[in-house]
C-alpha cells in the first residue's frame, strides 16, 4: 500500500510537449509510472516518443483536453507542468474533467490563482460530499511511491520501498531526508509545496499515512511561515498513533524576509520555527535540529526492525508519543 | 511587496475607492508646494513601511503651507523603528466624525480570503481582536465569488452598522475588493476608514501588499519598487535573477531549493556556536540551474559582502546532477579569477555525486575544500569564517 499514488495509477501529463514536461515524463516513465498520455490542445492527435522503465519504445498520445484524455485512457492522475500564467486554467480544466489527483509542479503561480482553483475544486464534490479532485502543490516536487509510481520531479533513484512515510513543504530537503534514510525506504514521499495556498496539507498526508498499513513511521518536514505545522501538531496529538518525527527549517530566518518559498516568511510573532517546534514537541513529536539529527530520531522511534509489537511497547511507555 | 501609504492611496483612487487628495514630497519645499496646491488644513505623514509612526511624531497637522514646510523638515530624515523617512505625504485634512476598520487578506489556514471589519477603527486592531473580539467581524469568502452586494451588506450589518449606514459602506467594501482582486493583492487594510461630518465614507490610510508572483500580469508593480530602500547586494542579485537575501553573518551560503538552503542557514548557525558564534551571511537558492554562469553570479554577489570569510556550497543533486554543479564551480572560479579569495567548502550529494567529487578533486583549486556531509561542511565553513 501507499498513499494517493500506486502502480495502478494511470497518469497523464499536462504540458507533456514542453521542455519540463518532456524531461520529467521521461523520468517518470523510468521510475515505472504508468503514463498513459498527455494534454496539449495545440498538438492534439500527435504522439510523443519515450522509453519505458525497461528501455522499450513507447508512443504516448497527446490529447486536446483532460476530459478527452480521461475518456480515452481511463487516467486518474494528472501532473501539470505548465507556466504560471496558464496554471489556473490548466487546473480548472483538470478539476472540471473530474480527475482524482492533480499534482501541480509549477512554481511562481500568483496566490490568487491558487486560491481560486483550490476553492473551485472544493465545490466539485462527489456523492460522499468530498471534493472529486485532490490537489497536491502548487510549487512542489510531487509524490513518489518508490518502486511503483512517480507523479512529479522527485528523483526516483535515491531510495526504494520501505516503511517510512514522508510529508514535506520543501523539495531538496525532502530528497536530503530520503537520502539520510535510504536504507529504510519509503511507503510514499509527498512534497506538498511551500506556497501560502496549497491543496494537500500536512494534516491530509498524516491522516492518510495513519490509515496506510504499509507506513510504520512518519517524518514531517515543515518550514517557517503560516501555522500549518501547529495545526498538524494538534492533529497528531488526537489522531495519529504511529511514531512521528519532525524537522522545521528556518530557525535563523529573520522576520519579514521571504526565504525563497512565497509562504516562507515570519510575520510578527507568528510563523517562527521555534513556535512550530514547540507545538510539535508538545504533541509528543520529537523534532530534530538538523536533517541528520531528525533521521537519527526517526531510527530511535522506529527501532529499525519494524516490529510493531516493539513499537507498541515504547508507545505505552510514552517514549516517543503522547502518554 | 508592501506598498507605501501614498502608493496605496493612488492605487485606491485608480480603483474608485474614495480617498482624499494626497501628494508625495521628498523635500520641505515640495511639501509646501503640495500644501498650497491642496489648500486648507493638511496632514504631513511620514512614509515608512512600519506601524506606530503617529506615536513617533511622524504625523503632524499643518494649518498653513509654511507649517507644512516646517513639519516636513522635522519629519524627513527621522528614524522610525529603524526606518529612515525619505518621503512624506501631504494629505488633505479630513473632517472625521467616526473611525472604522476594514481589511481583506489571504487566510492561509482556511485557504480562502478573509474580510475583517469593526466600527471601532483607528486603533491597534490586534489589540482590539484580543480585548473585544466581539467587535471585530471576521467574514471568510470564496475568492471566486469575491465580495458581492450581499456579502458586503452582510459584513457591514454584522459589524453593527444601521440599515441607513450599510449601503455606503457596502459600496466601499466592494470597491476595495475590486482593488484587491485586480491588483493581485494579498492584503488591503484601511485603518481608519472614516465617516466625515457630511456622512461620506473615505479610506484615510491604506496598507497594501501585492503578490510578487503576479508580476507577469501587473506591469505597473515594477514602478512601485523602492530601489533606494533595497540592499545593494540584494538589488545586484535581483538583476541577475538570483533568489538572494542578505543576512548578518560571516559564512556565505549557496544551495539548491529553498528548504535546503533555509536548513543550511540553521546548520551553519549551530556549527558556529563552537566557532566564535559565526552565522550565515545570506540566503541564496540557485534552484535547479547550477550552470557556471549562475554559480559565478552567485559567488560574485556573496563575495561582494565584506563580512563573508568563507562560503559553503551545499547542493543535493536531485534532478540537477552533481557533475554539472562541480563543473559550474570550477568554471565560475575561472571566470572570477583573482576576485575569488575566500575558501569554498563544497558538499555534494545525490545524483552522480562520484563524478562531481572527481571533477573537483581533479581541478584541485586551492580555494576549494570538499566535505562529505552537510554537518561536516557547515562545521568546516564556520571554522574558517571565525577569524
Amino acid at each position: 500500500m501507499s498513499i494517493y499514488l500506486n502502480k495502478d495509477s494511470k497518469v497523464i501529463v499536462q504540458g507533456i510537449t514542453g521542455g519540463e514536461g518532456t524531461k520529467h515524463t521521461a523520468l517518470m516513465l523510468k521510475a515505472g509510472t504508468n503514463i498513459v498520455g498527455g494534454v496539449n490542445a495545440r498538438k492534439a492527435g500527435t504522439t510523443v516518443a519515450h522509453k519505458d522503465a525497461n528501455g522499450g519504445d513507447v508512443e504516448l498520445p497527446v490529447f486536446g483536453s483532460v476530459t478527452e484524455a480521461m475518456e480515452k485512457t481511463g487516467a486518474d492522475v494528472s501532473v501539470a507542468f505548465v507556466p504560471p500564467k496558464f496554471a489556473k486554467d490548466a487546473a480548472i480544466e483538470a478539476i472540471d474533467a473530474g480527475i482524482g489527483l492533480l499534482v501541480v509542479i509549477t512554481e511562481g503561480i500568483p496566490v490568487q490563482d491558487s486560491a481560486k482553483f483550490f476553492n473551485y475544486a472544493q465545490q466539485k464534490t462527489s456523492a460522499d460530499g468530498k471534493p472529486v479532485t485532490r490537489i497536491i502543490g502548487p510549487n512542489c516536487p510531487g509524490i513518489i511511491t518508490p518502486g511503483e509510481a512517480l507523479a512529479g520531479i522527485t528523483p526516483a533513484n535515491i531510495t526504494g520501498k520501505g516503511p517510512i512515510g514522508l510529508v514535506s513543504k520543501s523539495g531538496t530537503l525532502t530528497y536530503q531526508m530520503m537520502y539520510e534514510l535510504r536504507d529504510l525506504g519509503f511507503s510514499t514521499s509527498i512534497g506538498i509545496g511551500g506556497d501560502p495556498v496549497i491543496g494537500t496539507t500536512h494534516i491530509d498526508a498524516l491522516e492518510a499515512f495513519e490509515a496506510d498499513p504499509e507506513t510504520e513511521a512518519i517524518v514531517m518536514i515543515g518550514e517557517i511561515g503560516g501555522d500549518a505545522e501547529e495545526r498538524a501538531a494538534a492533529f497528531i496529538k488526537d489522531n495519529v498513533t504511529k511514531p512521528v518525527v519532525g524537522y522545521v527549517a528556518g530557525f535563523t530566518a529573520p522576520e519579514g524576509k521571504t526565504m525563497g518559498h512565497a509562504g516562507a516568511i515570519v510575520s510578527g510573532s507568528s510563523g517562527t520555527a521555534e513556535a512550530k517546534k514547540e507545538a510539535l514537541e508538545a504533541a509528543g513529536v520529537k523534532v530534530g535540529k538538523t536533517p541528520s539529527e531528525t533521521a537519527k530520531l526517526l531510527r530511535e522511534v522506529y527501532k529499525g526492525g519494524g516490529s510493531k509489537a516493539e513499537g507498541l511497547v515504547d508507545k505505552v511507555k510514552g517514549v516517543f508519543k503522547k502518554d | 511587496m508592501d506598498l507605501y501609504e501614498y502608493q496605496a492611496r493612488d492605487l485606491f483612487e485608480a480603483h474608485g475607492v474614495p480617498v482624499l487628495a494626497g501628494i508625495v514630497a521628498t523635500t520641505p519645499e515640495e511639501a509646501k508646494a503640495a500644501a498650497e496646491q491642496i489648500g486648507g488644513v493638511v496632514v504631513v505623514k511620514a512614509q515608512v513601511k512600519v506601524g506606530g509612526r503617529g506615536k513617533a511624531g511622524g504625523v503632524k497637522l499643518a494649518k498653513t503651507p509654511d507649517e507644512a514646510f516646517e513639519h516636513a523638515q522635522a519629519i524627513l530624515g527621522m528614524d522610525i523603528k529603524g526606518h529612515t523617512v525619505h518621503r512624506v505625504m501631504i494629505a488633505q485634512g479630513a473632517d472625521i466624525a467616526e473611525e472604522y476598520y476594514f481589511s481583506i487578506l489571504l487566510d492561509r489556514a482556511n485557504r480562502n480570503y478573509l474580510a475583517m471589519c469593526s466600527r471601532e477603527g483607528g486603533v491597534e486592531i490586534e489589540q482590539l481582536a484580543v480585548d473585544s473580539p466581539e467587535k471585530l467581524v471576521k467574514y471568510n469568502f470564496d475568492p471566486n465569488k469575491g465580495i458581492d452586494d450581499a456579502a458586503a451588506a452582510e459584513i457591514a450589518t454584522q459589524a453593527g452598522f444601521s440599515a441607513e449606514e450599510v449601503p455606503a459602506l457596502a459600496d466601499v467594501f466592494q470597491q476595495l475588493w475590486g482593488a484587491f482582486e485586480k491588483e493581485d493583492a494579498t492584503l488591503v487594510e484601511v485603518n481608519p476608514l472614516v465617516k466625515t461630518g457630511e456622512g461620506k465614507i473615505i479610506a484615510l490610510d491604506g496598507k497594501v501588499t501585492v503578490d510578487e508572483n503576479a508580476e507577469f500580469r501587473q506591469p505597473g508593480h515594477a514602478e512601485l519598487v523602492d530601489e533606494s530602500a533595497e540592499d545593494p547586494l540584494e538589488a545586484k542579485a535581483k538583476a541577475n535573477d538570483l533568489n538572494y537575501v542578505k543576512l548578518d553573518g560571516q559564512v556565505g551560503i549557496i544551495g539548491n531549493g529553498a528548504g535546503l538552503v533555509m536548513s543550511t542557514l540553521d546548520v551553519v548557525a549551530y556549527a558556529g556556536e563552537a566557532h566564535g558564534g559565526v552565522k550565515s551571511a545570506n540566503f541564496l537558492d540557485i534552484g535547479g540551474g547550477a550552470s557556471a554562469e549562475v554559480m559565478a553570479n552567485g559567488l560574485d554577489v556573496i563575495l561582494g559582502d565584506d563580512q563573508v570569510n568563507s562560503v559553503f556550497v551545499n547542493v543535493f543533486g536531485g534532478i540537477t546532477s552533481c557533475d554539472a554543479v562541480a563543473n559550474g564551480i570550477v568554471k565560475a572560479l575561472e571566470i572570477l579569477g583573482d576576485t575569488a579569495t575566500k575558501p569554498l567548502i563544497v558538499r555534494l550529494d545525490g545524483n552522480n555525486v562520484e563524478e562531481g567529487r572527481r571533477i573537483l578533486q581533479e581541478a584541485n583549486h586551492p580555494l576549494v575544500i570538499t566535505a562529505d556531509t552537510m554537518d561536516g561542511g557547515a562545521d568546516k565553513a564556520a571554522e574558517l569564517a571565525n577569524k
